[in-house]
């Protein structure tokens, strides 16, 4: 089953990429080319074989619920692309 | 004496002795970073000025301290990403060029409280995203051995300023083999730890059930120094392995006397280099000198870790690169509206193997698609860790080159990403199984490029690889040889 474009491009919109059409054009063939290589793991049977979780075991690890980080609000709003009074400007959310 | 090409239990020994200071060991490395850094390309952004206060700073400690730590005083080059405070971290993108992280990663707090010098940030492929580093948004890093090939990736800054002696040791991650296939490329040592053997907290995510933090340094020595100091538990790390570390420097005995090696057969096959696979069979033979006993073994699921790998590694980068949104940090495009402000901010922020790794991990990840490639290739996984867990119960160590080819020259496979991924063919299984493994070097091939040979062990058995390593390792004198810059 080959790729096709307008599965890239729903995928594009899932990911949230805007792509040029060159973009697509290229990714609709290299991914196809990754897909059928990857296809080979249906030479496999793998039916009975449980899917992989840790590669180690270790049990989930609690702790109490306390606030252990300093505040560093500065330091967090230094990197803002556009920020005012102390606050993250964001584009409209809601029209 | 060429301060910067000591090795870190050298330099330390010096500075203890008050042979120089850590001042003078400091301004030598960056001496030697001015004088090749035009045509290595190895550091995203070099921290010269807080290196020299760090200096003075740890030549302070240095006069009150009679015992004091392995790393005080000593220059790291550090993968541009791992978090630092104070110092950009791009993660090699035009994403993140800006971005000045409020706070240090695990490891890396470690390393300044323990005295390390921070030289500065080594370049990567973007987001980790390669094998030859040529993938970083700012500029290719070039091999110190030959200036025309790649120095190997995504850690392909660290490898090449260590082999170039613009650090005494330098931090890595990997993920497929991105600490591994760099050091066996530019001829020096690389560890991928245990998964959960060092902390994860602070480091960039790329594929979070593979990521592992790891030492790249000069010599087998300083490698069980540097894993000494930067493992541990971190309550930060919900992956991070609750158990003691072991002292990795006592198991350098050099005696690997009835220890058992395998040889796995599907790692010597066609699309091998002959004398990368020459030079390995013959460093095992050494061994065997030495008293291991060796035997062949059998991996039967090898030839499916790539197709696994990418699909596993893109779903996870997918999910985890979904959070460069370009609102509250890094690259923000001007669009009419929220949708779009988004789509542009990515496509503009992301380099060409970003972009398609997210389209392959969101595509297996959607619906219609999980169960025949997600869920597909997370059962073939638990082969590929099954097959090791069998071979280990006849082996102690497993024994294969770190690639199949030596250093190959930039460009050459940029246009295939396929052949691309098919350079990390050795590596990348243990990074699926959450295993151990070391790169050394084992000789050079005959064009004079560094060969790599792997040596994998059990979960926590780091001290073995160190042991049966540091064996190897002093029996040749590969580790000795620089390249000529």
């Amino acid at each position: 089953m080959k790729l096709t474009r307008e599965e890239v491009q729903r995928v594009a919109m899932l990911a949230r990429l805007r792509l040029t059409p060159e973009d697509e054009d290229r990714l609709t063939e290299q991914l196809d080319n990754i897909l059928q290589y990857v296809g080979k793991l249906n030479q496999l049977d793998t039916s009975g074989i449980e899917p992989f979780t840790h590669a180690v075991d270790i049990a989930n690890p609690m702790r109490d619920d306390a606030i252990t980080n300093e505040s560093n609000a500065d330091a967090l709003l230094a990197n803002a692309p556009e920020q005012e009074n102390h606050f993250f400007q964001v584009p409209k959310i809601i029209e | 004496m060429n301060l910067a090409a000591l090795t870190l239990h050298e330099a330390r020994e010096k500075l203890r002795k008050r042979e120089f200071s850590a001042q003078e060991l400091t301004e030598a490395v960056f001496r030697r970073i001015s004088e090749t850094e035009e045509k290595l390309h190895s550091y995203i952004t070099l921290s010269r000025d807080t290196a020299l206060k760090e200096a003075k700073q740890a030549d302070e400690r240095l006069k009150t301290n009679n015992n004091p730590h392995s790393l005080l005083g000593i220059p790291i080059a550090v993968k541009d990403n791992f978090l630092t405070r104070g110092i950009r971290t791009t993660c090699a993108s035009k994403f993140l060029e800006n971005f000045i992280s409020p706070y240090d990663c695990t490891t890396v707090k470690k390393l300044r409280a323990s005295g390390a010098i921070i030289t500065g940030k080594t370049n990567l492929d973007e987001f980790a995203m390669g094998s030859s580093a040529e993938n970083s948004a700012f500029f290719a890093t070039r091999n110190p051995w030959d200036t025309d090939r790649v120095p190997g990736g995504s850690s392909g800054g660290s490898a090449a300023a260590l082999a170039a002696d613009q650090c005494i040791v330098a931090l890595g991650t990997d993920t497929g083999g991105s600490i591994r296939q760099p050091a066996a490329f530019c001829g020096v040592v690389g560890l991928k730890p245990t998964y959960g053997r060092v902390s994860r907290y602070g480091i960039i995510a790329f594929a979070s059930s593979m990521d592992q933090v790891g030492p790249m340094t000069k010599d087998v020595r300083d490698c069980a120094l540097m894993l000494e100091a930067i493992a541990s538990y971190d309550p930060a790390d919900s992956t991070s392995a609750n158990r003691p570390v072991p002292q990795y420097s006592a198991s350098l005995t050099g005696d690997v006397k009835g220890l058992r090696i395998g040889i796995p057969k599907e790692y010597f096959v066609s699309g091998i280099q002959p004398d990368v696979e020459q030079a390995v069979r013959t460093a095992v033979r050494q061994l065997e000198r030495n008293g291991a006993a060796i035997k062949e073994i059998s991996l039967p699921h090898t030839d499916y870790a790539v197709a696994v790998y990418y699909i596993v590694a893109t779903a996870e980068a997918s999910s985890n690169l979904a959070r460069y949104d370009g609102m509250r940090y890094g690259h923000r495009a001007r669009a009419k509206d929220l949708t779009e402000t988004y789509m542009l901010s990515r496509a503009e922020g992301f380099g060409p193997e970003v972009k398609r790794r997210i389209m392959l991990g969101t595509y297996a990840l959607s619906a219609g698609y999980y169960d025949a490639y997600y869920l597909k290739a997370q059962r073939v996984r638990t082969l590929i860790k099954k097959d090791f867990d069998e071979a280990f119960k006849s082996c102690d160590v497993i024994i294969a080159p770190t690639a199949p080819t030596t250093a190959f020259k930039i460009g050459e496979k940029t246009q295939d990403p396929l052949q691309m991924y098919l350079s990390d063919i050795y590596t990348i299984a243990v990074n699926l199984a959450g295993l151990p493994a070391i790169s050394l070097p084992c000789g050079f091939d005959f064009e004079g490029l560094p060969i790599g040979m792997q040596i994998i062990g059990k979960h926590f058995d780091e001290s073995t690889i160190f042991g049966i390593a540091y064996a190897y390792e002093q029996s040749t004198d590969w580790h000795k040889k620089k390249p000529n810059l």
